[in-house]
Order: C-alpha cells, then sequence, then structure tokens
C-alpha cells in the first residue's frame, strides 16, 4: 500500500471481517433487518451511513479537544443529527420513491449504534485523517453485510434484483417460474433477515475459530 | 456373508475415519452391534432413544395409513366419484382407489422428508465426527402428516433443510433444541409458501389445478368454513372419525386418541401434557362461547363464527388433538417439571384457540401455540424450580426456628 501506511490501511480492511461491526460486535442489527428486503435500499443505506460515519468521525475528530467531556453525547448527537438529516433531503429531493421505502430508517441512522460507538471508541482519541479512515472502514464493513443480506433476500423474495427480474417472471411463468417455483415470502419478513445475518455469522466464525467467543 | 458382517467389516475398516459414524449408525440401527457388553452387572433399560423413537413412529403409523386413504376419499367425494359415508367401515373409504391416491401423494412427502432430513444429519454428524443422533426419525414421520396434501415436494425439502439445520443443527443437534423442528418446518412453509399452506384449495388433492375450470372443486376445512361464518356441513361423526378435509394426518382425532393412549401406556408421551393441553383449549373455547352467546359480539363480527362454534369442536377438528399428543409432547422442547408440564399444556391449548380464533388470515393456531410454548419451556421449569426451592428454605426455617 503506497497510500496508507500499514497501520492505517488496518483501519479499513479490520472492519470488513474480522472485526465487522455487525457479525462480530453486533451494532447497527435494527436497520439491517428492517431495510435489507430490497437490494437498492441496502446500498442506499450502506451510501448513506458511509456519508454520516466518514463526516462525522472527521468533525468529531477535529473538536474533540473542545468538547466538554460531560456533554460530549449531545455534541455527537448534533453532529450525527446534522448529516442525517442533510442525507435525508438529499434523498427526498433526488430519490423519492427511494426515501420512501427507506421511511424513518433514514432518520433512525442518529440512532445507530455503529455511528455513536466510532465517535465514542475512535474519533474522540485519534486525528482527522485516522478517524476518516475508520470511518469509512467500519461504514464499509457495514455495508458488506447489509449488501450480503440484501442480496439474497431480494434474490429468494421476490426473484429480482435492484428490480430486474433475474429469475423469470411470477406471473408469465417464465424462467424458473415455468418449472414450478415459487417466491419465498419468509424472505421478506424481517425475522429471515436475522437469520441470514446468523447464518452469515456462523460462516464467518467456522471459517476463523479465534472470533470465537468462550 | 451377511449384512451384518459386511457392516462391521466396514466399520472396523473405516475406524477412526470421519465417516465411520455412518457405518456405526445403520449397523445400530438394524442390528446388535458385535462390542456389546456380556455377563457383569450394568445398568440395564430398554427405552434407549432409537427406542422410545420407534414407539412414537408405531403410534404414528394409524394417522398415515388414514391419512392416505382420507386423502383419495376427500379427492373422490369432491369430485363427486363416491357419496358421503355414514360408518366407519364404509366401503366408500377403505378402497384401494383412494390408497392408491393417498399413497402416490403422500408416500413421496414422506420419502423426500427422510431422504433430505437424515441426509442433513449424516453431514453434520460427519462434520462435526460424532455418532448418528437419531433425532430425525420422529421428525421425519411427523413433517408429512402436517401438511397439505398437494404440497410441491422441493418446497417440502427446502423446509426440512431448513428445520434441521436451522431449527436443530445449530444448537448442536438432537436433544439441544429450543423449537420442534417439524413445528420449525411447518412454520417455514407457512410463511414462505403461504399460498401452498392455507386457503379453501390446497387440503383437497388436485383443488389447485381444477381452480377455474369447469372441473373445480372445493377444498375448505370446517375451520376455513367457521372463518368464514358459513354453515359447517360435516356431521359429529365424520369430524370426531376424521372424514374431513386438512393436513394429511391430523384429521381423525380417534386415531390420534388411540395413539395418545399408547404414547401414555408406554410412558413415551406425558399424560399431564396431553389432558392439560385439551383442557386449555377447552377452557378458552367456553370463554369464546360465552362471549358470543351473551351478545358481546353479533354475528356481523367476522370472528363470530369461530367463537360460537361449539367448545368441544375446537377439540376435534384442526390440528389440536395432533399438536397435543404428538407435538407438545416432545421431550427435548417441553417442560422438564411436573407442575411445568401442566402449566406449559394448559398455555398451549388456551393460545391455540385463541390464535385459531383471532387470526385473520389463517384460521388455525396450534403450531404457532407450541413454538410460543418452546420458547417459554425454559422459563416456565426456572419458576416451577424456584418455587419449590422457596418452599422447601420456608419449611427448613419453620423446623429451626
Amino acid at each position: 500500500m503506497g497510500l496508507l501506511s500499514k497501520k492505517d490501511a488496518k483501519l479499513i480492511t479490520d472492519p470488513l471481517a474480522d472485526n465487522n461491526p455487525i457479525t462480530i460486535q453486533v451494532l447497527g442489527i435494527c436497520s439491517a433487518l428492517a431495510i435489507t428486503a430490497e437490494l437498492k435500499a441496502s446500498i442506499v443505506m450502506s451510501i448513506s451511513v458511509l456519508f454520516v460515519l466518514g463526516v462525522g468521525n472527521v468533525v468529531i475528530s477535529l473538536m474533540r479537544n473542545i468538547i466538554p467531556s460531560k456533554i460530549r453525547i449531545i455534541v455527537q448527537l448534533i453532529v450525527v443529527a446534522a448529516l442525517v438529516i442533510i442525507v435525508d433531503q438529499v434523498l427526498k429531493a433526488f430519490a423519492y420513491e427511494l426515501s420512501k421505502t427507506l421511511s424513518v430508517f433514514v432518520g433512525l441512522i442518529i440512532t445507530n449504534c455503529i455511528i455513536m460507538g466510532r465517535f465514542e471508541a475512535f474519533a474522540l482519541g485519534n486525528g482527522p485523517w485516522r478517524s476518516f479512515l475508520d470511518g469509512i472502514g467500519n461504514a464499509l464493513g457495514y455495508a458488506v453485510i447489509l449488501i450480503i443480506v440484501g442480496f439474497f433476500r431480494e434474490l429468494l423474495g421476490s426473484g429480482t434484483l435492484l428490480g430486474f427480474k433475474v429469475l423469470g417472471d411470477p406471473i408469465e411463468k417464465t424462467g424458473l417460474y415455468a418449472i414450478g417455483y415459487e417466491n419465498n415470502g419468509f424472505m421478506l419478513l424481517s425475522p429471515m433477515a436475522l437469520i441470514v445475518v446468523g447464518i452469515i455469522i456462523w460462516v464467518q466464525r467456522s471459517r476463523n475459530t479465534a472470533l470465537i467467543e468462550d | 456373508m451377511g449384512l451384518k458382517q459386511n457392516l462391521h467389516n466396514l466399520k472396523e475398516k473405516y475406524k477412526g475415519k470421519k465417516i465411520a459414524p455412518l457405518f456405526n449408525g445403520f449397523h445400530t440401527f438394524l442390528y446388535l452391534p458385535n462390542e456389546t457388553t456380556h455377563g457383569g452387572t450394568h445398568i440395564k433399560a430398554a427405552d434407549d432413544l432409537k427406542r422410545t423413537m420407534n414407539t412414537v413412529i408405531m403410534a404414528l403409523v394409524p394417522c398415515l395409513l388414514f391419512g392416505m386413504f382420507n386423502a383419495g376419499y376427500q379427492h373422490h367425494l369432491a369430485t363427486g366419484e363416491v357419496e358421503r359415508i355414514t360408518g366407519f367401515f364404509s366401503g366408500n373409504f377403505w378402497n384401494l382407489s383412494n390408497l392408491w391416491i393417498g399413497a402416490i401423494k403422500v408416500l413421496p412427502l414422506v420419502i423426500v422428508s427422510y431422504v433430505v432430513g437424515l441426509a442433513i444429519e449424516f453431514v453434520f454428524c460427519i462434520i462435526k465426527g460424532h455418532e448418528i443422533e437419531e433425532g430425525y426419525l420422529v421428525t421425519g414421520m411427523l413433517v408429512p402428516l402436517i401438511v397439505p396434501v398437494d404440497l410441491p415436494l422441493w418446497m417440502l425439502a427446502v423446509a426440512v433443510a431448513f428445520g434441521v439445520v436451522i431449527g436443530k443443527e445449530v444448537f448442536g443437534g438432537t436433544g439441544m433444541n429450543i423449537l420442534n423442528p417439524a413445528l420449525t418446518i411447518r412454520a417455514f412453509l407457512f410463511f414462505a409458501y403461504p399460498t401452498w399452506m392455507s386457503g379453501d384449495k390446497v387440503w383437497v388433492h388436485d383443488a389447485v389445478n381444477r381452480a377455474g375450470t369447469a372441473d373445480a372443486i372445493s377444498g375448505e376445512t370446517i375451520l376455513g368454513s367457521y372463518a368464514q361464518n358459513q354453515e359447517v356441513a360435516y356431521t359429529m361423526f365424520e369430524k370426531f372419525f376424521g372424514f374431513i378435509p386438512g393436513s394429511v394426518g391430523e384429521t381423525s382425532a380417534f386415531l390420534i386418541l388411540l395413539g395418545a393412549a399408547f404414547l401414555i401406556f408406554t410412558k413415551i408421551g406425558s399424560w399431564r401434557i396431553i389432558v392439560s393441553t385439551f383442557f386449555g383449549a377447552a377452557v378458552m373455547g367456553l370463554i369464546f362461547n360465552a362471549v358470543a352467546s351473551n351478545g358481546i359480539i353479533t354475528d356481523t363480527s367476522k370472528f363470530y363464527g369461530l367463537m360460537s362454534a361449539p367448545w368441544y369442536d375446537h377439540l376435534i377438528i384442526g390440528g389440536l388433538a395432533f399438536g397435543a399428543v404428538y407435538m407438545a409432547t416432545d421431550p427435548v422442547t417441553a417442560s422438564q417439571t411436573n407442575k411445568g408440564k401442566i402449566i406449559y399444556g394448559f398455555l398451549i391449548g388456551f393460545i391455540s384457540i385463541m390464535i385459531r380464533v383471532f387470526n385473520p388470515a389463517y384460521p388455525e393456531g396450534v403450531f404457532l401455540a407450541i413454538l410460543l410454548m418452546n420458547v417459554f419451556a425454559p422459563t416456565i421449569d426456572h419458576y416451577v424450580v424456584q418455587g419449590n426451592v422457596k418452599k422447601r428454605l420456608k419449611r427448613l426455617q419453620a423446623k429451626t426456628a
């Protein structure tokens, strides 16, 4: 890595696998369950969190020496809230349909544990460049899981990917549907998202047994 | 050289290899192993896991056979080829053409259920390197009995794979599962493919294919008719002996009660759970009857049909009897303490009827109620044990004071 030192590169690569915010730290589960029925929503959610966490980490890191520690949570909340409102307004202006699909969950990025967690655990104690990398890394780790879950839920639940009918048309009975295949309605329900996340955790921990607790 | 010796030789050959449990499992399933101890004193008990499982399967066989005949009978009745029967031993029911339809529809369900389920068990025991667990023997027989007769086989295969892996193997295999695997499979089917698991078409063979044509036949269950405030056209005799549409093996309350007597006699099934489940359902049924007859709701309400159904009807139609006898009594997922079993059973019956009446999409709730109580069974046990500890502490204090 010419651009990043080894230590900095680790900030980005670690959360992608062995310190993933969703599968290892088990943070940000709510949104991973709620909006992953469609791949598109997962991707937009990931980008939103990427923006909020990347910028937010830098802002908090810049202010870290002037925030009184007694009111730091409030300050952090204000920063996240401001960023989330920006995201929300942009979505409403340019992707209105999608913002309706995501509904309150854009607003709820404010309460996404990953964001407050990274502010508290990292940005308050590190410089802006490293904080930026950490924010990007964690948001990407979150995005990877969201996109995997969204991919399987949309493919098996609706038979589409990003809205394209990849498995054929269920009403016209083309493609796979011609031989009797049917969409799995369970995949569209939130409990199945939890099970898919569980399966990802299972696969990850059986590949790397060092991650298994006790 | 017989099969037994062959299996033994294979076992010796692959000893220590990962595949070994496979041959071990077949060997002990079919024969007495060569290396049992002879003479000396050790604990002798006939009812090991395999014996227990086989007993339950024996209790299920009448339901399976009846289910096959019934599948054919319901089909022929709906198409108008046979008359409604009035006696239990009627030739309109016990004939080969009924059995033939039953066999070609039900046996594939049994085979798919066993092949997929046991294959997954084998794979997991080879990965984990332990002996084959017999846990799937009963589940594999229960599953075909609690699904509609026309369920596509690939759906059953997907559901069985899901139920065995997510319902059982991730918790550590047989004996470690929280939820009843057979009901996990049914719940998966219900939520994943609702069009194949509910409605007025799926319960009679061929009704789905004929929908919308001139030969259309109805496959409405009694609960379905109640839910739509329609008259129920079946006599008490038909309801009790099970000459009604429904899932494959759960229609005959009579045969299920025979199975229950057998399970209680062999001490495999807990009479406390069975009796208290029926009791809980009867209590809920009586409450609803009182609500309906006192005019708290009127016949314009969409719950009126199910609420005003006589309470004893609730006990013999739908899956309540089957659930109470074969599902709720699963020793792994039920409560373990005697007092806990009574509470557990009562709540299953009570909640079953409540869900059945209030479920807007599907007038049945036994499998949901049992799954819910499976989750609470350890909690019930915990409080029963704590209650007992407290009682004894009090007694001790009274003595020492």
